[in-house]
């Protein structure tokens, strides 16, 4: 394609849109709502992701020694948890530094050991790291096993039940985000179909004069593109504020919650919303000149 | 420059309509041809055969030595620019100046920008509207509209130019500036193939005129009149 030729089809393809205003506005919204909706499902499932390893990486399974187990023995079990699959980091805790957490958990000026008449009741204990989440159930079976293990606790199912609302999410992420998208597209397609509509003439005195079809094309594909980028920025804009403002109030507030503030990953999301949504805007252009324009 | 072989073209449908006939024709290159006949003849049915908007039902087409039969769809652009259209209706953009209209037709076979600014004036100067480019056409009587319309024909330098009742919406004073113009591009080398049912141009003109009716060739005179 010439290089005058595709300053024809951006003139026409702007003239277009300044013909069709009402309607550019419109699928321009839309593809700014599709997207701020697929933005923020996305982000949403990044956090929850953010989340689930920011709670899978403090997951430790506490192992509970029998009382009658010799200190000896027990101390000599680590060798035995080192060895399972899986294990990354084995801690004994001892009994009296069992009891001195729990004061501590009590407040400090509790004497615990008095009060329970200089007994104490705790038994000692394993603390165990793996090396990954998911293993943490099968190594917790597995440590269950040992004769010497009273009691074996862990997180039951909070990192199931958050793997499981990421998935969930990322479902529902995805059919929202596919019904909104064809609402874009279809929307994008009626009003390049009005702007063939409006162009019939030209492109029937086009062709006789011997345009090619995709000099035809060119100028409607652009304006699709443009509605879909500019429905992007819109949207990129609203949600890069939304987010930055929300990171903000809760860093000041709530400052306990783990929430995503990669740089480089969010801006991967807003490039990915830029790409998606002038595709759209191609693909809304593709349907309409496919159905209404046999050339 | 035009020959055709044989050449059938009904229409299918309800009712089977045979709009062309076993039609042999050749049109020699400069020539200029008047196709007359009544209406429902099959004048514009061959003219659209012959610029390849349709396909012959039978028979051969062959302009500038090329078979329209045989020719590739993604080819029909590139062939339709050795050629010029008139219209009756002058088919022109309305919501563009004169100069848009002439210069879209050259856009639209993506020459340079540079090159569309040089021709377009020259070309208008031709037909002598060089002092109405800026004007949109329903500031133009018919006949200037009708010289937009040339411009647009022959600005991209055509070999043939087929014009489908040039003059039908013109009164006779004006049809025959139109009329003059043509014959004027036809002397530099330009066929020219024109559907008319003005008789007194014609007779007056007295060019080869081919006479159609219910789809036969029923006349084919050198330097003929409307009727025989």
């Amino acid at each position: 394609m010439r290089l005058s030729s595709l300053q024809y089809a951006v003139r026409d393809a702007f003239r277009s849109l300044k013909r069709n205003k009402v309607m550019s506005m419109a699928s321009m919204a839309t593809v700014a709502i599709s997207l701020l909706i697929l933005g923020c499902a996305w982000l949403l499932v990044l956090n929850t992701q953010y989340l689930a390893t920011t709670m899978e990486s403090e997951l430790e399974i506490n192992a509970y020694l029998q009382l009658d187990v010799p200190r000896d023995k027990a101390l000599a079990m680590k060798k035995q948890l080192e060895s399972l699959t899986g294990v990354a980091q084995v801690t004994f805790v001892p009994k009296e530094e069992g009891l001195k957490l729990l004061e501590e958990r009590f407040g400090k000026d509790t004497d615990l050991l008095k009060a329970l008449g200089g007994n104490n009741p705790l038994p000692d204990m394993y603390r165990l790291k793996t090396k990954e989440a998911p293993q943490v159930p099968l190594v917790a079976e597995e440590v269950a096993k040992i004769q010497e293990i009273e009691k074996v606790r862990y997180g039951q199912g909070m990192v199931e039940k958050l793997l499981a609302l990421t998935n969930w999410l990322r479902s529902v992420g995805v059919v929202v985000i596919i019904a909104v998208g064809l609402a874009a597209v279809f929307l994008i397609a009626t009003t390049i179909r009005l702007t063939v509509f409006a162009r019939r003439r030209e492109i029937g005195i086009m062709k006789l004069v011997g345009a090619t079809n995709w000099y035809i094309r060119w100028p409607f594909f652009l304006e699709g593109m443009f509605i879909g980028l500019t429905g992007a920025l819109i949207a990129v804009g609203t949600l890069h504020f939304f987010y930055s403002e929300l990171v903000k109030n809760i860093a000041l507030t709530i400052n306990f919650l783990p929430i995503m503030t990669d740089k480089a990953m969010l801006y991967e999301v807003y490039q990915y919303l830029f790409i998606i949504g002038t595709a759209l805007g191609a693909m809304g252009s593709a349907i309409s000149l496919h159905r209404f324009l046999k050339v | 420059m035009i020959q055709l072989f044989n050449v059938s073209k009904t229409y299918e449908g309800e009712v089977k309509v045979e709009a062309l006939r076993d039609i042999n024709l050749h049109i020699k290159r400069g020539e200029f041809v008047f196709l007359v006949g009544p209406s429902g003849a099959g004048k514009s049915t061959l003219t659209r055969l012959m610029i390849r908007e349709e396909l012959p039902s039978k028979g051969q087409i062959l302009v500038d030595n090329r078979s329209l039969l045989r020719m590739k769809e993604r080819e029909v652009p590139y062939f339709r620019r050795k050629i010029g259209f008139i219209f009756q209706d002058f088919r022109l953009l309305m919501e563009r100046t004169v100069y848009e209209n002439v210069a879209f037709a050259m856009e639209a076979i993506e020459a340079p920008s540079s090159v569309v600014r040089e021709r377009v004036p020259a070309v208008l100067e031709l037909v002598g509207l060089k002092d109405k480019l800026t004007a949109y056409p329903h500031q133009l009587s018919g006949g200037q509209q009708q010289r937009v319309c040339i411009a647009r024909a022959i600005v991209n330098n055509p070999l043939l130019i087929i014009a489908d009742e040039p003059t039908g919406n013109l009164d006779p004073d004006t049809s025959w500036e139109i009329m003059n113009l043509l014959l004027a591009i036809n002397k530099r080398g330009t066929t020219i193939v024109t559907a008319t049912h003005d008789k007194e141009m014609v007779d007056r003109i007295k060019r080869r005129v081919i006479a159609l009716q219910n789809g036969r060739i029923v006349r084919d005179e050198e330097r003929g009149g409307y009727q025989a």
